[in-house]
């Protein structure tokens, strides 16, 4: 009974600690700084679009796309989701922004998926990553459009 | 059987692998190539779960609100199980099968032996005497996406059903069991704090079972439904890997024996979308005439 008692004690001091290590961790600093600020976001981006364009799930979607005027809107509305200082020119309606792209649950994780690749390759820490990604995580309602 | 079945999972997934590599369309799509486009496999990874002892997506012990799979809202996922627990004198195999509908509906399988061991001889019913139990799930999510929802405290919202039938009845009734068979009726919550890399689960489940089932159903210290509570949270340390704990309460029904709340800690690790292999340490609390029983819990999960 006793070692059900520690064992019990452990899952729950397990539970507790991983829930007040994500909480702490989302307070410290700030995400922007986090992600490599400018920088780092450009190079996110740039690995992510890398991706984009030879993903056969979303590549398609790019054909008729300017990859440096999409490049630098990404990285301005990065930097701006994540408390950057830099102004972000376009729209925040990510409807507006997908209009006409009759994308699909799987093409916004299939850019997710991307997403985390070029991160990886900046050497982002996975609980960063995440924080950045809850941040995107709700644009999904307004992106996918059938 | 168990290793036909197991052979076969694993085959599925070697030929899966393989046929996503090849992203290419074909010109003509057949109604074949429309068939298998169904299985989109675009949810992200680890979003599904793993398979719960009695076939549910969930955790370990307990059924999660998330809809088995990696099949999005426009597609199915299917995915077999195959899990064996051994504790001090007992062990117990589950194998089944879940099929993910447009991430809304899931119905399940599973088939789980009980094996009493020793205690079969103690018992009088022979060594190795077996308990064989069918569970048949439907589970459906009615509110809210843990993936997606972020900016909302509102958790994914299930709920499900589980039919259980136990083949030992005339033994089951000799022990104080009301029924060989039972349905059992939950609602579930899941919610992923993505930015705190944290998975929370929470289950009401209104149940008459003994031991999950493998004892019967209501007893004679209490026959009726009672009100059981699950509770787990992972925490995700990759996208392949999670490490989590597990409580689920359980009735106390037979007269014959005592019955414990059960808890585990388990790690999972998602080679990727096909294969997941999950590994627990269990305690099962008394189960009849031995008390303690805690051990390993394996489970080896593979679908498209």
């Amino acid at each position: 009974m006793k070692i059900r008692r520690l064992g019990l004690a452990l899952a729950l001091t397990v539970w507790g600690t991983a829930l007040s290590f994500g909480m702490a961790h989302a307070a410290e600093d700030t995400l922007y700084h986090d992600l490599g600020e400018r920088p780092g976001i450009t190079q996110i981006v740039n690995n992510m679009v890398a991706h984009f364009l030879t993903d056969d799930r979303i590549k398609e979607h790019f054909e008729d796309t300017n990859i440096d005027r999409l490049k630098g809107m990404l990285v301005d509305y990065f930097q701006k989701t994540v408390g950057g200082p830099d102004v972000y020119k376009g729209t925040n309606d990510m409807s507006v922004v997908h209009r006409g792209m009759h994308l699909r649950n799987s093409d916004f994780n299939a850019v997710v998926e991307d997403l985390q690749k070029g991160m990886d390759e900046a050497h982002v820490p996975f609980a960063t990553q995440n924080r950045f990604l809850a941040l995107l995580a709700p644009k999904q309602k307004a992106i996918v459009s059938r | 059987m168990r290793f036909v079945f197991l052979s076969a999972l694993l085959l599925c997934a070697a030929v899966a692998v393989p046929a996503y590599a090849d992203d290419a369309q074909p010109a003509n799509p057949s109604l074949l190539d429309k068939g298998m486009a169904l299985f989109d496999a675009g949810k992200l990874l680890a979003t599904g779960g793993v398979s719960q002892l009695e076939g549910a997506g969930g955790g370990g012990l307990s059924a999660w609100a998330l809809i088995s799979g990696y099949g999005t809202r426009d597609g199915v996922g299917i995915n077999g199980h195959v899990t064996y627990v051994d504790v001090n004198d007992y062990s117990l195999w589950s194998e089944g099968a879940a099929i993910g509908l447009f991430d809304r509906v899931e119905l399940s399988y599973a088939h789980e032996t009980f094996d009493t061991e020793d205690v079969g001889t103690a018992l009088g019913l022979g060594k190795n005497y077996k308990f064989d139990l069918d569970v048949y799930g439907a589970k459906v999510k009615l509110i809210g996406d843990a993936v997606y929802d972020q900016d909302t405290l509102l958790p994914q919202i299930a709920v499900g059903i589980q039919y259980k039938m136990n083949n030992r009845g005339a033994l089951l009734h000799a022990i104080g069991a009301k029924h060989a068979d039972g349905t059992d009726y939950y609602i579930a919550a899941s919610k992923l704090f993505l930015a705190q890399s944290l998975l929370v689960n929470a289950t009401l489940r209104e149940t008459k079972a003994n031991q999950f089932g493998i004892l019967g159903f209501g007893g004679d210290k209490h026959g009726d439904y009672s009100t059981q509570f699950e509770g787990s949270a992972a925490y995700l340390f990759s996208r392949n890997f999670a490490l989590g704990a597990e409580y689920r309460t359980k009735p106390d029904n037979l007269g014959i024996a005592k019955e414990d709340n059960v808890w585990d800690l388990f790690a999972a690790y998602f080679f990727n979308k096909n294969i997941s292999l999950t590994a627990a340490y269990v305690d099962l609390g008394n189960i009849v005439i031995k008390d303690h029983q805690h051990g390993v819990y394996l489970s080896l999960q593979a679908g498209l």
